[in-house]
């Protein structure tokens, strides 16, 4: 899937060529590699350098939203081995950016990896590939023998005595690997169980030496923010949210696919661009920023930009920037009961309140769509998220709580509904033609 | 040659080596993950056999070889058919028709998530999200090879390449 439609293409200048624009020669073409011939003909301070992101109020892509400099300041100086990852874990339902980047445009990605390595002083850096995306990865793995074949990765690079190496790693279908220590054990080649925090990477991270690790896109976006200037990339954006973004949109549009977009573009923008719902049919929910995200439903969405604080403020969060659009033809009982499997399965089993919560959270939830529920079921599956939520080591629990309460707070009368009636309030062949599976008419 | 690792092919430990290479000297278990990859290939699945010999290879317990394997879900620790296909039904592909694109498939082969075909030419799975949301219907042939739009017509293409 290419690249769609963009306002103020940054990230995605290098996608117009689709499949025939990735290489080494073509990145160099249109002024890659250039900041980093530029760090490191004038020696730049690491100080200086980790300042320019910092003005540039770069948020990480991956989800959380962390400011970049600031997550790069937290590097211990004087550690003698450091790290520098890249997740490509992209297993967040509704997420398919990262995989466009590095399939598109992988030198941008190496090249802000590159530049971190020089900015937190570290010599050797992963970048941890989604397993289900085998092509990309080998991509990766060709875009990284023609940098270094270039002199960009290696020792002494373009003689500046500073060296960095960069490989890549693939995950081999696990979503727990997307939480930032689960994928540090998986390199070390464990099962990827989240370790506890703190220490942070940033002390202890891959290997237990210091480690920053960030998104693709947040990687992606550094030679763009340095050639620019941090200050006009924020403007791009609005304040606190600079810069432009990613956005994977899903479901019932008639255009699904990435778009990037300045920081605070209205939603209903966003949706235009995507061709507006399929069928011209009525929009009813969007889950804005991947499945961890609470839904919204239409009207809340409506009145939303896309950005961090915006979202935040409608009561979900901007993620990683994937809107899944769902519209009447959607069953909310049985949305939910998809997303509520994911989590049960995808669950590492680490700690009590996710491994047994996710498997009630699903097994409610299901029989409520099954024409079992019970009256109280609502309430149970609220005590089961508050006995979920801030209580287990990583955020999948959190991640697997917020569908269920947000489906049920904006929903609750179609849950009711199920739950009285033992069906469905959205009539099945309604739903089964909203897939778009089946031509019209067809059986 | 008689070690614990010479059913894999000198081919396929070249292809370790390579891995190998990847990491600090003393942090060969990295490697686990790809080397595990590179045995399936080879084998078709992975037998406790398997990944013994992987991890004698790089020096591990096979225990903790074994957890690797039976923690990511791409590994098939059980004999699968010629082709595997993994359909994913998360709910954005859902909403453009992931599941029906699975019922079909079912229908077709006459067989349900989990099961092989009579004539061990097909397995089938349900996937989680592959990250290729905005393809949906998406499917993995063996792993590697996504399948973007998956409507009736461009699955029936697809069975019939499968020979």
């Amino acid at each position: 899937m290419a690249l769609i439609d963009t306002i103020n293409p940054l990230l995605t200048t290098g996608w117009s060529k689709g499949d025939a624009g990735w290489s080494l020669k073509d990145y160099e073409a249109r002024g890659g590699y250039a900041q980093l011939k530029r760090i490191l003909a004038s020696k730049m301070p690491q100080d200086d350098l980790i300042a320019e992101v910092k003005k540039s109020s770069l948020r990480g892509r991956g989800g959380a939203g962390f400011p970049t400099g600031l997550k790069w300041s937290f590097m211990p100086k004087a550690a003698p081995e450091k790290y520098v990852v890249c997740n490509t874990d992209e297993g967040e339902p509704g997420t398919f950016k990262d995989r466009d980047l590095l399939r598109f445009d992988p030198h941008s990605t190496i090249e802000g990896m590159i530049i971190a390595g020089y900015a937190v002083g570290a010599k050797r850096g992963y970048n941890y590939i989604h397993g289900e995306i085998f092509d990309i990865y080998q991509r990766f793995e060709e875009a990284l023998d023609q940098a270094r074949a270039a002199g960009y990765l290696g020792d002494n690079i373009l003689g500046s005595g500073f060296s960095f190496d960069l490989f890549a790693h693939h995950g081999w279908g696990a979503y727990i690997c997307g939480e930032e220590t689960g994928l540090l054990e998986s390199i070390e080649g464990k099962k990827g169980q989240p370790r506890y925090k703190p220490p942070f990477p940033a002390n202890f991270g891959l290997y237990g030496k210091p480690t920053t690790i960030n998104n693709t896109e947040t990687f992606a976006a550094i030679p763009f923010i340095l050639g620019m200037g941090g200050e006009a990339y924020l403007n791009l954006g609005k304040p606190n949210n600079g810069g432009t973004k990613l956005f994977s949109v899903s479901g019932h549009v008639n255009r699904p696919g990435n778009y990037e977009v300045p920081m605070g573009t209205p939603f209903a923008k966003l949706l235009e661009m995507a061709g507006g719902m399929r069928g011209g049919r009525k929009l009813k929910a969007v889950i804005p920023g991947g499945s961890s995200a609470p839904v919204l439903p239409a009207d809340i969405i409506m009145d939303c930009t896309m950005d961090y604080d915006s979202i935040a403020k409608a009561g979900s969060m901007l993620g990683s920037g994937a809107v899944i659009v769902m519209d009447e033809t959607v069953c909310m009982v049985k949305a939910l009961e998809r997303l509520a499997y994911f989590y049960f399965e995808e669950s590492c089993g680490q700690c009590t309140p996710c491994r047994e919560g996710s498997g009630w959270l699903y097994r409610v939830v299901h029989r409520i769509e099954h024409g079992e529920g019970r009256a109280d079921d609502l309430d149970l599956l609220n005590r089961v998220t508050d006995n979920m939520m801030g209580k287990t080591i990583c955020a999948l629990a959190d991640a697997a709580a917020f569908p269920v309460r947000s489906f049920i707070k904006h929903f609750q009368s179609e849950f009711e509904y199920h739950i009285e009636h033992k069906k469905c309030l959205v009539d099945p062949a309604v739903q089964r033609a909203g897939s778009g599976f089946f031509k019209a008419g067809a059986a | 040659m008689n070690n614990q690792y010479d059913m894999l092919s000198p081919e396929a430990l070249a292809k370790i080596d390579r891995e190998v290479a990847k990491y600090p000297a003393d942090q060969k278990q990295s490697a686990v993950m790809a080397a595990l990859v590179i045995a399936q290939d080879e084998k078709g699945w992975l037998s406790q056999e398997t990944i013994a010999a992987v991890a004698a290879y790089l020096g591990m317990a096979p225990v903790a070889a074994y957890e690797v394997a039976s923690f990511y879900n791409m590994y098939d620790l059980q004999p699968v058919g010629k082709y595997k296909l993994t359909v994913c039904t998360n709910l954005p592909c859902a909403l453009s028709g992931g599941v029906h694109a699975a019922d079909y498939v079912k229908e077709k082969l006459g067989i349900d998530f989990n099961e092989t075909t009579a004539d061990g030419k097909f397995t089938l799975k349900e996937g989680e999200c592959m990250g290729a949301c905005g393809d949906a219907p998406v499917m993995l042939v063996n792993n590697k090879r996504m399948c973007s739009f998956m409507l009736p017509e461009q699955i029936d293409k697809l069975l019939a390449e499968c020979k």
